[in-house]
């Protein structure tokens, strides 16, 4: 039984692989990139306006909305990153029930990859919003014995956040694997609509967590520089 | 039993208990947040969409000592190294 979709390999060209990760990835994302181009080619600012362009305006609105609530600030900045995260992870999510699709997000590469642009995503609003040294006397506080600690969170939530979604798209995928060899008859259509619910909430989850950690990045920070400026 | 038969035992034992435990634990932290957020959202009506969201975050918290739970437990049903270890060595 294959754990992830690293090891079924494709093609190998010397070191490069073909995998089945990196295969799906890019159709997700041709995918993505081709709707969106199909329907931003003809935008309108009419009223008849087809049903692709209000689904694109829809999904824009309510990702504006949600980022507005978890960060408490202007969504605009976060919204080409955090955007991107949530439509990549909910299309590839929603994309296992097509037959033979197997789920990059289930792979622990694809998962440490959005972690980790999620854990450069933190420093990077933090220094462009207070600039490197009020940055960095953030990690100092509340006493700079605490450093060790704060860079040890730092670095769990990262792990923690890649393993959440490698943990429960997996398991999705296993379980229904296990299920049609016990129960081939309706149990694994069941697990697959729970699947199904379990990926969109993932993806919201990762996004949400996401804002949340660069929006808790960013006010921390500010309370530092505001308590510097009233020395 | 020879060595590949206790591995064997070993690993399904492993993956029950540790899948047990594991759930045992976020399950009762999330019964308990759920049972709080629905209490503050009986008192305050107006505040459920913050509460909602915030009570997703913290589950998804919690939830990570089971998912670490789950991912140990596949792994040492079915991508065992010791398993693997002790199988090159006796094939080769």
């Amino acid at each position: 039984m294959e754990i992830s979709p690293d090891s079924i390999e494709y093609t190998r060209w010397g070191l490069a692989v073909l995998n089945a990760t990196i295969l799906y990835t890019w159709g997700v994302m041709l995918l993505i990139v081709l709707f969106s181009w199909s329907v931003v080619r003809r935008l309108t600012s009419s009223t008849d306006f087809d049903f692709c362009q209000n689904l694109l305006e829809v999904l824009v609105g309510n990702l504006l909305n949600q980022i507005e609530d978890a960060t408490r600030q202007n969504p605009a900045r976060f919204l080409p990153f955090l955007g991107t995260l949530f439509i990549f992870i909910l299309v590839s999510n929603i994309l296992t029930f097509v037959p033979g699709f197997k789920p990059p997000t289930g792979s622990l590469s694809t998962t440490t990859a959005l972690a980790l642009c999620v854990f450069f995503a933190v420093p990077y609003y933090g220094i462009r919003e207070h600039g490197l040294k009020n940055y960095l006397a953030g990690y100092l506080q509340p006493t700079p014995f605490l450093l060790p600690f704060n860079i040890f969170g730092e670095l769990s939530r990262t792990v923690a956040l890649a393993l959440r979604l490698f943990g429960n798209i997996m398991s999705g995928s296993m379980m229904g694997a296990i299920l049609l060899l016990l129960a081939p008859l309706f149990v694994p259509v069941v697990m697959q609509l729970v699947g199904l619910l379990i990926g969109v909430v993932q993806a919201y989850i990762f996004t949400m967590l996401a804002a949340v950690f660069i929006a808790s990045g960013m006010e921390a920070h500010t309370e530092t520089a505001k308590r510097k400026q009233k020395e | 039993m020879d060595t590949m038969g206790w591995i064997a035992v070993g690993s399904v034992l492993a993956a029950g208990i540790c899948m047990g435990l594991g759930a045992i634990g976020s399950a009762i932290g999330e019964g308990i947040a759920l049972s709080r957020a629905l209490s503050s959202i009986a008192q305050q009506p107006d505040e459920t969409n913050t509460i909602i969201k915030f009570l997703f975050v913290g589950m998804a918290m919690v939830e990570s000592t089971g998912i670490y739970c789950l991912v140990l437990s596949m792994i040492l049903l079915f991508a065992n190294p010791f398993w693997a270890y002790f199988l090159e060595k006796a094939g080769g």
